[in-house]
């Protein structure tokens, strides 16, 4: 017995314990299935340029996982980021490549398109009341049209060298930098998420609209500035996604919607368990990456993606369920 | 003490037949564990036909557990029996068994289904599990004005429940659960057993009344009633006997003849309170620190009120008197249609521009009634929810510092006797009474000028209630003004130094010193609602 002020009860450790290893369980689960894949195909699986090249094709991917993890924080949906994604690629194909525009000038230009769907999304949800949801659906189709128009629903191919070169041209320790982008943006976003006010504000809007308004913080700007986050760095995704594979597919970024929704889920069972977090997110995404890639090396046929990344996201909404009450399910 | 006493058995006398009666409930030894904790230890009590039966207790003392076993949610542990009008129970009951034996559940949500009509909500049983291919709407109709007609309860069935006013909600949820005792009581010839669990901390002294004139038709039927309480008034004045329950054991059975309001509160708390007296004698001079004038909103018509420093004001009335909406038109958190405030002698400023966040940065402060939708955040930590109008201020070198938060929250948390005192926990993991402190704790931190509650102490046990008072006289001691809309007489008559009462949205008597009285204030509330009854208790003081 020691005279430290610490006097919690007898049956806090056991309890600890099982958070913490709530913490770390995806790591865990992702490190076995490594290891797994690793025991079945030593050579072609288990190697640095495999992981590298995992990482970096995935770094779209990932910013769109953590763009929506914004919003979900907020309480809203954004089920474009999807479309954001191809439309920001294809006008980087249909500006760069038709039209000659300069590189620099076309990111301030799909990024400002970011920002603008980002209030043409807040201007339905948070002005008109319409359910984010609603709006942000009905904007995926609006969009996917945009860039069928756009593109004649052809892919463009010769993107700009300097392009292709930041995102998979350079490299540190093996890993092209389209990864780095990835992981600033999280380091950027669990900087504001755990310790800046805002973070705090984003949360309390999220979870208690009303409490928040009535504490003084002004939830419509919180709401309309987390919509317009999503948006730009979907965008920014979309600029990475037409980077990394050289040229613009119009129809290819949708189907990063639901492996993005599912690492946003799923990471809110690890890391910081109970909460969207930018880390777990980014574990999330790659361990769903880490899967896709082994069980297509395995020879699996294509459809089991789309069961993979369907089942993972209905198995996190699940875990986070079962372990933490409700609370995943708060976002409306 | 785990019998019951004789006299309880007995039952009401005015109930024809009643002293050979069997109950019609009638559980003994029941006792529940949770994990290692003892939630409930050997509870016995008997229900008369005809009887309202009183279940009292602070949070915490087992009340709900005991109702949950009832409603079959929760498995008993071993060796307790319960009997319904003598035929032995087997337990546990499986959940919806109470509803074949005769028994109906009013939980203090109410359980009704807003957006349906008050048709679809009363029906809802007979109407979902008919076997009946079509669903005949007229039978439907006239079976819900038959029901409705039964407690003279004028409702249209094609109104939505959403639009309903609170104490029309409460009635027809008892409604609906007397309709289903009655269904069963069709079948088995035998009296059922509504049970009403906290039916009136949202209501207004009217509807208590419209409430408990429900019950006595209830119980006129031969069926009996088992209302839970935190009102100690309430109970003594409806209920033939009491049980009440202190940590999870009977702490005493009582008849309505032996019981006192003292005793009973002894019961609950197991010790004696300390009561805080308002300093004897007439109005303090005090000078204005904010005074309002012609605020109007939904209900409220223009009206004119001044609260001083270190005054602590009460805003009572009865339902739709508009009283309850002035801390939130005050705060700018509902808009105002017209208004001006003035505090501490500055700039008149329109109430119908403010905002939260102005009214925050005057140094106002706002504990809505609603706890879990307009004041805390459940799902989120104590030390998160302490500190959110003001967390910028931990934002510090381009970092939030953490460690000083909960640091800060733990002292706070000490000085509030919150328990358990762990800032990291989430609010959700506090009982009602410690996540209120919580909550007042967050704005008292911050030393506001003017404090506006309402309902401060609903769903609050006896014992943390006292620690809000002191707390709240204690800062008022300090200069802070206070803004309290209660509907309960006796909390205000406690802890203001004066009262005003509305009527009709607008406010018609006030009471100060030693007319500011629990009785005072009630009969104000009904010489307004009734003006033929003058009242010598009421005063009108000139401020």
């Amino acid at each position: 017995m020691t005279d430290t002020i610490s006097t919690k009860p007898a049956d806090k450790p056991a309890v600890n314990y099982a958070r913490q290893f709530e913490r770390i369980a995806l790591l865990l689960v992702w490190v076995i299935i490594i290891g797994l894949f690793s025991a079945v195909m030593p050579r072609a699986f288990f190697n640095w340029g495999n992981f590298s090249i995992m990482f970096a094709s995935y770094a779209p991917a990932a910013l769109l996982a953590l763009a929506i993890i914004i919003p979900l924080t907020a309480g809203d949906y954004d089920l474009s980021v999807g479309a954001t994604l191809t439309l920001s690629a294809s006008t980087i194909g249909v500006l760069n490549v038709w039209h000659q525009m300069p590189i620099g000038l076309m990111l301030v230009i799909v990024l400002g398109m970011g920002v603008l769907v980002g209030l043409f999304h807040a201007l339905f949800i948070i002005y008109f009341r319409v359910p984010s949801l609603v709006v942000t659906l009905g904007s995926t189709s609006l969009m996917s049209g945009l860039v069928q128009w756009m593109t004649n629903s052809s892919t463009i191919g010769g993107i700009d060298n300097g392009l292709i070169m930041a995102a998979v041209g350079y490299r540190l320790f093996g890993i092209p930098y389209a990864f780095y982008y990835a992981l600033a943006a999280a380091l950027v976003m669990w900087y504001i998420f755990d310790y800046t006010p805002l973070g705090r504000k984003l949360l309390f809007v999220g979870r208690g609209r009303e409490v928040a308004r009535l504490n003084g913080i002004a939830v419509n700007k919180v709401r309309v500035g987390a919509l317009v986050m999503s948006g730009v760095l979907a965008s920014g995704a979309g600029i990475l996604y037409a980077g990394v594979l050289g040229s613009a597919d119009p129809y290819s970024g949708l189907n990063f919607l639901l492996p993005a929704f599912a690492a946003a889920f799923l990471g809110a069972t690890t890391i910081q368990p109970g909460r969207f977090n930018p880390w777990g997110t980014l574990v999330a995404v790659y361990f769903l990456a880490t899967g896709i890639t082994g069980l297509s090396m395995l020879g699996i046929p294509l459809w089991v993606t789309n069961v993979f990344n369907g089942g993972a996201l209905i198995a996190a909404v699940t875990i986070s369920q079962i372990t933490r009450g409700r609370e995943a399910s708060d976002i409306g | 003490m785990t019998g019951v006493s004789d006299q309880t058995l007995s039952g009401p006398t005015n109930h024809p037949g009643a002293p050979q009666a069997l109950p019609v409930l009638s559980v003994s030894n029941i006792s529940k564990t949770f994990g290692g904790a003892k939630a409930l230890q050997n509870v016995s009590f008997k229900v008369m036909p005809g009887e309202v039966h009183g279940l009292l207790g602070k949070n915490g003392s087992g009340k709900s557990t005991l109702v949950k076993i009832l409603a079959g949610f929760h498995a008993p542990d071993d060796g307790g029996t319960m009997q319904f009008n003598g035929d032995a129970v087997s337990l546990p009951l499986k959940p919806g068994d109470y509803r074949r034996l005769g028994m109906a559940f009013v939980h203090q949500n109410l359980g009704l289904i807003p957006s349906l009509t008050v048709l679809e909500n009363l029906r809802l049983v007979p109407l979902t599990s008919g076997k009946a291919l079509y669903i005949d709407w007229s039978t439907q109709d006239r079976a819900a004005r038959q029901a409705l007609s039964r407690f003279s309860l004028d409702l249209d069935p094609n109104e939505r429940v959403d639009r309903l006013t609170p104490v029309q909600r409460a009635l027809l949820a008892i409604v609906r659960a007397f309709e289903e005792i009655e269904a069963s009581r069709a079948i088995t010839g035998r009296p059922g057993l509504v049970l009403l669990d906290e039916p009136t901390p949202f209501l207004p002294a009217a509807g208590v009344e419209q409430l408990f004139s429900m019950v006595r038709s209830i119980t006129q039927s031969g069926s009996s009633v088992i209302f839970i309480s935190h009102d100690i008034d309430e109970v003594m004045e409806i209920t033939d006997s009491i049980t009440v329950l202190r940590d999870g054991e009977m702490a005493g059975a009582l008849t309505r003849d032996e019981a006192s309001h003292e005793a009973i509160v002894k019961m609950i708390v197991g010790r004696n309170l300390f009561k805080t007296a308002r300093p004897a004698g007439g109005p303090v001079e005090r000078p204005v620190f904010a005074r309002i004038s012609g605020l109007s909103g939904k209900m409220l018509q223009k009206s004119d009120l001044h609260v001083g420093k270190g005054e602590i004001l009460g805003l009572t009335g009865l339902i739709g008197s508009g009283y309850g909406e002035v801390p939130y038109l005050v705060f700018g958190a509902h808009p105002a249609r017209s208004g001006t405030i003035t505090v501490d002698g500055g700039a008149e400023l329109a109430q119908t521009a403010l905002s939260p966040r102005a009214a925050i940065d005057m140094g106002f402060a706002l504990l809505p009634g609603d706890r879990q939708g307009a004041s805390g955040v459940d799902s989120l930590p104590i030390v998160d929810n302490l500190f959110l109008p003001d967390v910028s201020r931990f934002f510090k070198g381009g970092f939030m510092r953490n460690r000083a938060m909960v640091r800060e929250a733990k002292s706070l948390g000490a000085a509030f006797e919150v328990r358990p005192n762990d800032p990291g926990l989430k609010l959700s993991a506090l009982s009602g009474g410690n996540a209120q402190k919580v909550l007042i704790a967050r704005w008292m931190n911050r030393s506001p000028l003017l404090l506006l509650l309402d309902e401060p102490t609903q769903g609050v046990d006896v014992g943390t209630r006292q620690q809000i008072f002191a707390a709240l006289r204690a800062a008022a001691a300090k200069g802070m003004s206070v803004i309290c809309a209660s509907s309960e007489a006796e909390q205000l008559a406690e802890i203001c130094d004066r009262v005003l009462v509305f009527s009709k949205g607008s406010i018609c008597t006030e009471l100060v010193g030693d007319a500011l009285t629990k009785e005072g204030i009630s009969e104000a509330c009904y010489a307004t609602a009734a003006p033929a009854s003058t009242s010598p208790l009421t005063s009108r003081v000139a401020p």
